[in-house]
């Protein structure tokens, strides 16, 4: 391999390339003689950990976004095993959906930890969670209706809170498609729960749905979207402005989905 | 045979053009960063891909095309085979199917045609033609088969969206793209758990059993994809020319 034509071809894409590498640890310097040191099978890997220094930030990004997600994770899984074992809580029928979805969520937490470790990153601790929200959800876990809406946000929430971050995970991949694997399923969960309701297992226009406490809006906000990349959706298919709303998802920002996963985390 | 183009061509082109930068800048980091996790993940990130043999590549047929336009253009064909689908099922199967399974049906039938519809919109120039589809082992008469099929589309269709998001480029448009393939991919796992749901008679189900012990979803490459949906599309498709 050519590292000076890399580098080169790096340039058309960062023009910034030369400055970031000789202004950490003046790489540039010692290119010379790198090439000579540095045996050619190494080379891969020696230059990946110039460019590690050299974009430091992303990598802090992708562990950032982890770790986030992360915190999401122990929200939802917390939930789903303290609502489990809650002896008042009568699910039902929908017990075994339940179990099944409380079982995907812990398996995401396990697998986002491991993940974490795996970069060198250091996971977060799991927040004290409140799910009756500071007293607004007083029988979350005795009322499967109020159970119910609960899981609904936190899911639908999900959803949007992955679709945020996906750009900030390309620079890897394995992070990026395992992150894509996780919004299905918490996809997958929201249409059911959201059909248990008695609602589509889709979002019509920024629409929260029956039963869903004001609070939980902010879940929805934005999500009445007809226009996606400059296209006009209802303009170019002829489906209604509902249809046009519930084949996109919208992504939620990281401050949007901290401010309400903060709602159940105590102080 | 149906042909899936609709009549108006409205192109709005806008999106398709200007791609293709000089370096995908993952693939770069792909090979220089020998990510530490990477083999930790990709345990997991290549199961479920072992069931399905993959589709030869073919030099004929409609070529898909190459960089992040080759995968909108999968995307594209993916979308017209499920909106073809659809419509046919609200066409003929009103008589197989609860008001409330064709309610849903007519449901995804819209979103599927606005998917196609983005897609050939924000392609413009550059779209393939309208794919020829291949329904004839579907009976739209019976329940079962509309529900399988459907339940078929819907789970590839997750599992495609969730192998090409790597594949695009790592700036720019490519970025945008992948936004817009996240917004769909969810949109598609609602589907699939829906109809998994309609399978089972309201039983809650949700396609757990390809979910894997990571509760991670399938993710497929283009290869593995085409070959599932290769028995319902006609057109040859050659998608040699797409990212790896």
């Amino acid at each position: 391999m050519n590292i000076f034509k890399i580098i080169q071809d790096i340039e058309k894409v960062d023009g910034d390339v030369y400055e970031r590498l000789s202004s950490r640890r003046s790489a540039m310097s010692s290119f010379g003689s790198f090439g000579k040191k540095v045996a050619v099978a190494a080379v891969p890997l020696a230059m990946g950990s110039m460019f590690k220094k050299a974009y430091g930030q992303s990598t802090g990004g992708v562990l950032d976004v982890l770790n986030f997600a992360l915190t999401l994770e122990y929200l939802e899984s917390e939930f789903y095993s303290q609502g489990l074992a809650a002896s008042g809580l009568n699910l039902g029928d929908n017990k075994n959906f339940f179990m099944e979805v409380s079982k995907n969520e812990t398996a995401h937490v396990k697998f986002l930890e491991d993940t974490i470790k795996a970069l060198k990153g250091t996971p977060v601790a799991k927040p004290t969670f409140d799910f009756s929200a500071g007293g607004a959800f007083a029988d979350w876990n005795s009322n499967p209706q109020t159970f119910m809406a609960i899981s609904q946000a936190f899911e639908d929430t999900g959803v949007r809170a992955y679709k945020g971050q996906a750009g900030n995970l390309v620079s890897n991949s394995d992070v990026l498609t395992a992150a894509l694997q996780i919004h299905a399923v918490e996809a997958r969960h929201a249409s059911i729960i959201r059909r248990i309701r008695g609602l589509n297992g889709w979002i019509t226009g920024d629409e929260r749905g029956a039963g869903m406490p004001a609070p939980t809006q902010a879940v929805y906000d934005g999500e009445a979207e007809t226009m996606q990349a400059g296209v006009d959706i209802t303009a170019v298919s002829k489906v209604s402005a509902a249809n046009a709303t519930e084949a996109f998802d919208e992504p939620l920002s990281k401050d949007a989905v901290l401010a309400i996963a903060t709602l159940f985390i105590k102080a | 045979m149906t042909k899936l183009t609709t009549p108006e061509e409205n192109n709005q082109g806008g999106l398709g053009k200007a791609l293709q930068s000089p370096m995908q800048r993952r693939a770069f980091f792909r090979y220089a960063g020998g990510t530490a996790a990477a083999a930790a993940l990709l345990l997991t990130a290549c199961n479920d891909d072992d069931d399905i043999d993959p589709m030869p590549p073919t030099m004929d047929g409609v070529d898909l095309g190459s960089g992040d336009i080759g995968i909108l253009n999968y995307a594209y064909a993916l979308e017209q085979l499920e909106a073809a689908f659809y419509t046919e099922v609200v066409a003929k199967s009103a008589g197989a199917l609860s008001s409330d399974e064709m309610k849903v049906m007519m449901d995804i039938k819209a979103h599927e045609v606005a998917h196609r519809e983005f897609f050939k919109a924000a392609l413009g120039d550059k779209a393939i033609s309208g794919l020829e589809v291949d329904f004839s082992k579907i009976n739209f008469s019976d329940k079962n088969s509309v529900l399988t099929t459907a339940m078929t589309f819907e789970d590839l269709g997750v599992a495609a969206y969730n192998g090409a998001g790597k594949l695009f480029t790592d700036s720019g448009n490519g970025l945008t793209y992948l936004l817009l393939a996240g917004k769909i991919v969810s949109v598609e796992a609602r589907h699939a758990a829906a109809i998994h749901d309609l399978m089972g008679n309201n039983a809650r189900k949700f396609g757990e059993e390809l979910i894997d012990m990571n509760g991670l979803d399938r993710a497929l490459m283009p290869d593995k994809v085409l070959a599932a949906a290769g028995p319902y599309i006609k057109t040859k498709i050659n998608y040699s020319n797409l990212p790896k």
